[in-house]
């Protein structure tokens, strides 16, 4: 049934709102990819055999919903209209949810988070610290909808942006709005979205094309993911609007081969959307028609670069090409095209809702809006988080974050994936910006945080980075394919103890030389990770370098395993798991490793109950 | 007619040409691995890189693919640009230290190699220059080579790197390669390229073995010529 | 993630070949720019890319197999050797890695005997490194056949092997 106007729209929109009782009682089950993998999906189940068992169906939802960000305490179940907040929710707990607090309204003590300091339990997600400090603009609607559902979408306000676009706003009018708000690519260039939706509007050659950039490559980022799979319309309605915009007919939204949901939901979304005509010919009446392919990825990380990208959809290997011609001038089949990443577009809908001055009045002078940060590493409340430009670095690791896990000492936090750099703990107070990020020698990029403490070793941490662009390097150019690896294999004999002085100035000369002749900016920024750490962690070289030592405890070569004889009870669990045994003593005995058959595979430290195996 | 400078010299070239034409034009010359006239630049060996400057801002662009504009300012020997220079000079030596060529215009540019890379012993001496693919697909037709796999694994040959049934032996590769890591044999009345023995024509004219049966027998199929008036030597027609 | 309308036990005949890659060109319109999902439906189907599908490819979609080969032997995601029984995954993200994932892999190449990007010899295991799966907060993750296992570590991993079927000492023993 498809909508012909935006007046039979609105009609359908207020139809759908008006259908909802924002008091009836609602369980929504988080069921993105990581809360699955807690077994979400059981949970969801459960809960509706427990339903319609009860007979409930009538007076009780039970919605399955998108990432709400805290993955940490997944299985996460928000109990609505109230927002009770439960997490770690096992499927025994489903039957007492329903009976005791849906119906009875009682809180249930043990699924409700605690903080960590107090020890006070909190019962409403909004007064959760993790949350408190956020400010969800985009991601927050993941947790009121089924990704499966338009309806659901449109029961949020879903696609009145679109309408609003197609009604009273001309092309024009509507990049006006964009570039005034001043969006910055949240891929991780932060390129002005409006400026470059104006040069591909300008640009000459038919057709033009509209694509989303969801290779989000960058390892311990998922914030893209999430959004695809929990909310897909925000980003179809943000490049249907874009496309009207642009003036273009085709989108492509290019996925990642890992991610099967995102790919699944979007699917669906798109389907549905060309149901109800929101994605195809004339939509809402408008005489714009928009369709968008969806394509996967081959698995290769280079694609997320334009060109590469670009190549991939062609049919050929992602071997990106000289930038002297931009791609809005000749990118997709050498037609103009506009890249925009999923949360630059997931942006749109609500510049055109809300206007580009309320957009404005949130950020920092040159960062406007929110970004969405994977915050993951050494860090207690590891997940999604939403926070405005400009809130500090402190403010994002120790108060949303809840500080470093096991109560460590920080040391770095990891900004910008491959191609950023490492802050060290003087710059915890800096406003997190684009241009603040770039200046102290890391990038925003697209979104990953990656928390440190002391028991990480910086050198290894680039030699790490190091090694993921390697294999990821196309190999057309000599400076990347040749330079990543030769400046990974300096990294590799300093972590090894074969470092030798003057390999620290060594990398800082092949970097620029690197910076300069890479093709591409996989290769072009290939060495900030190491010169970042080089920068502020230049003991740590030192140490391994003159010293041999690894102070972190990391580096293999330069470690040794001990067991402390005070706290070993000789219970055997570490020399039954060594597979060197080379561990050996009496029974019920403090034992000992023979350091010459160790081969520092750490199985007897994970193993160990007792705290007795120490790193040193 | 655009004008431009290149190492403070003031120069004119045709619109559409590149800073490399336009400065071969003019008698600059800037090294090149990976360029040749007749196919199209890769910009992959990262040689003929040059510092350019527009208004304010100054970069580093590789000259074969970058095309004049009125007003550029080019530096071939910019600091930046001497920078690149050698450190691709010193990573293609350690990858191939066979490579001739590589030695040669290092040596001409000054550069010694860099001690702490330790060299390579299995590329042979292919610098992954790109010509062969780009001859065999863009001028040949036939595609019998290819790249697979990629970063420093990346490599050249036919597929499975087993003898190729769509080569048909004309050597082009063997002769557009810089270093000679493509090496192509003479033998009897057989060439043997890639793995594969190709039966030699002889000219019906002078008995000359010039030619691979395949390779005349490609030439009728694409160009509707008749094979045996193919089997005359280019001396004898 | 699929392994195979054809099992491991059966050889992939050469006629076979021929009609699933046929039909999955025929999908595609044989539109050349769908060249990768192309492949990944027929890898799908075949569990693996045997070279007898790459030649029939190259047929029906009238591109050279250089430039197939050159398309299968570039993207991770294909493999031109058969795969395991048993797909694992270790993420090597870098939350996970700065959790700890390097060791694990070690300890799986050690018991299974092969590198990242192998297959055992009995064709039981594959094993390949991942770049991120994004549950980090589960870190490290381990995926065997499509299932989850979050906060792996070394011991742990060795108990999953014995479930599997592999000989490996545990500290349950």
């Amino acid at each position: 049934m498809k909508i012909k106007s935006t007046e039979e729209f609105k009609a359908l929109q207020t139809q759908i709102s008006n259908s909802r009782d924002p008091e009836k009682p609602c369980i929504t089950v988080c069921a993105g990819t990581g809360c699955i993998a807690y077994g979400a999906d059981k949970l969801v189940d459960k809960f509706k055999s427990e339903i319609e068992e009860a007979g409930l169906q009538e007076k009780v939802d039970i919605r399955s919903t998108g990432c709400h960000g805290f993955c940490e305490q997944g299985p996460v179940v928000v109990i609505h209209p109230k927002k009770i907040f439960y997490r770690r929710v096992g499927l025994d707990d489903a039957a007492e949810i329903i009976q005791k607090t849906v119906l009875n309204g009682e809180v249930l003590d043990r699924l409700l988070y605690a903080d960590p300091i107090s020890g006070e339990k909190i019962t409403y997600e909004d007064d959760v610290p993790f949350y408190k400090k956020q400010m969800r603009l985009v991601f927050g609607m993941n947790g009121n909808i089924d990704p499966t559902s338009l309806d659901d979408y449109l029961a949020i306000g879903g696609y009145g942006a679109l309408a609003k676009a197609l009604d009273g706003m001309k092309p024009e009018a509507v990049i006006e709005e964009v570039k005034k708000a001043n969006l910055r690519g949240r891929g991780g260039g932060g390129f002005p979205a409006g400026w470059k939706w104006d040069s591909t509007r300008n640009a000459e050659g038919t057709p033009k094309y509209v694509i989303c950039n969801a290779d989000e490559g960058d390892p311990g980022a998922y914030m893209d993911r999430s959004l695809l799979e929990g909310n897909p319309h925000s980003v179809l309605e943000g490049m249907i609007i874009g496309a009207y915009a642009i003036g273009s007919n085709q989108g492509y939204i290019y996925v990642r081969n890992e991610y099967p949901l995102a790919v699944k939901n979007v699917s669906i979304a798109i389907e549905k959307g060309r149901d109800l005509g929101l994605l195809g010919d004339n939509i809402l009446g408008s005489g714009f028609s928009f369709d968008i392919t969806i394509i996967r990825g081959g698995g290769a990380f280079v694609c997320g670069e334009s060109s590469a990208l670009f190549a991939s959809i062609e049919g050929r290997v992602g071997e990106p090409r000289a930038k002297y011609i931009h791609g809005t001038d000749k990118g997709l089949y050498d037609k103009p095209t506009n890249l925009n990443n999923v949360e630059t577009w997931a942006n749109v809908p609500l510049i055109i809702n809300k206007g580009a001055d309320w957009y404005q009045s949130i950020g920092t002078e040159n960062s406007k809006g929110t970004k969405i940060f994977s915050l993951v590493g050494k860090i207690n409340n590891t997940g999604l988080v939403e926070i405005p430009m400009g809130m500090t670095l402190r403010e994002v690791i120790e108060d949303i974050g809840g500080g470093i896990l096991k109560g460590r000492k920080f040391k770095a936090v990891q900004t910008g994936g491959p191609s950023g750099g490492c802050i060290p703990e003087e710059f915890l107070d800096m406003k997190i910006d684009f241009d603040e990020l770039t200046e102290i020698g890391s990038m925003m990029g697209s979104g990953g945080m990656i928390v440190m403490d002391d028991r990480t070793c910086m050198v290894d941490v680039a030699r790490y980075f190091l090694k993921f662009l390697e294999g990821e390097s196309c190999g057309k150019c000599v400076p990347c394919r040749e330079g990543v690896r030769r400046m990974r294999e300096i990294l590799d004999d300093i972590c090894e103890g074969r470092g030798r002085e003057g390999d620290v100035e060594l990398l800082e000369s092949m970097s620029q030389g690197v910076i300069d002749g890479a093709l591409c900016a996989l290769g072009s920024t290939a060495s900030n990770p190491v010169m970042s750490t080089i920068k502020y962690f230049r003991d740590e070289y030192d140490a391994h370098i003159r010293d041999k030592k690894c102070p972190a405890g990391v580096c293999k070569e330069l470690i040794r395993y001990t067991i402390d004889a005070e706290k070993c009870t000789g219970c055997r669990a570490c020399a039954r798991v060594c597979p060197a045994e080379c561990i050996s003593g009496e029974k019920k005995q403090p034992h000992v490793i023979d350091q010459e058959k160790c081969v520092k595979c750490g199985s007897c430290l994970d193993t160990c109950k007792f705290d007795a195996v120490l790193v040193e | 007619m655009i004008n431009l400078v290149i190492d403070d010299k003031k120069i004119q070239a045709e619109e559409g040409a590149t800073i490399l034409q336009a400065a071969k034009n003019n008698g600059i010359e800037i090294p090149t691995l990976c360029y040749h006239d007749e196919l199209t630049a890769s910009g992959a060996c990262r040689l003929c890189s040059v510092e350019i400057q527009k208004g304010k801002r100054t970069r580093i662009v590789t000259s074969c693919i970058y095309q004049i504009e009125e007003g550029l300012v080019v530096n071939t020997r910019s600091e930046r640009v001497l920078n690149v220079r050698r450190l691709v000079l010193q990573l293609l030596m350690a990858r191939c230290p066979g490579a001739e060529i590589v030695r040669e215009i290092a040596e001409k540019e000054g550069v010694e190699p860099q001690t702490r890379f330790h060299p390579d012993e299995d590329k042979g001496k292919c610098i992954l220059c790109r010509k062969c693919v780009e001859v065999c697909e863009q001028v040949v037709g036939v595609s019998a080579i290819g790249f697979s796999y990629r970063g420093a694994e990346k490599m050249v040959g036919p597929p499975f790197m087993e003898s190729s049934q769509t080569c048909i032996g004309c050597g082009a590769c063997a002769y557009v390669c810089p270093t000679g890591h493509i090496t192509m044999e003479e033998r009897g009345d057989e060439r043997i390229i890639w793995d594969r023995h190709f039966k030699m024509a002889k000219c019906t004219v002078c008995g000359k073995k010039f030619a691979p049966e395949d390779q005349l027998k490609y030439i009728s199929e694409t160009t509707g010529v008749s094979y045996d008036t193919l089997t005359t030597c280019v001396d004898c027609r | 993630m699929s392994r195979g309308g054809l099992g491991m036990n059966e050889a992939n005949s050469v006629e076979k070949i021929e009609i699933e890659v046929k039909n999955i060109v025929e999908k595609y319109n044989s539109n050349k720019s769908f060249l990768v999902p192309i492949l990944q439906d027929v890898q799908s189907k075949l569990n693996y890319l045997p070279k007898e599908a790459l030649d029939a490819l190259s047929f029906h979609l009238s591109i050279p197999v250089s430039r197939i080969y050159e398309v299968a032997t570039f993207y991770k995601a294909f493999s031109l050797e058969p795969r395991g029984r048993h797909q694992l995954s270790l993420c090597m993200g870098t939350a996970c890695y700065v959790r700890g994932a390097a060791l694990i892999e070690s300890n799986i190449e050690r018991v299974l005997g092969i590198k990242a990007g192998e297959t055992t010899a009995d064709l039981e295991f594959s094993f390949e490194t991942v770049n991120c799966l994004g549950a980090c907060a589960l870190g490290p993750i381990l995926v065997v056949d499509g299932e989850y296992h979050g906060q792996m570590n070394v011991s742990k991993t060795n108990k999953l092997f014995k479930k599997l079927g592999k000989d490996v000492e545990t500290d349950e023993d």
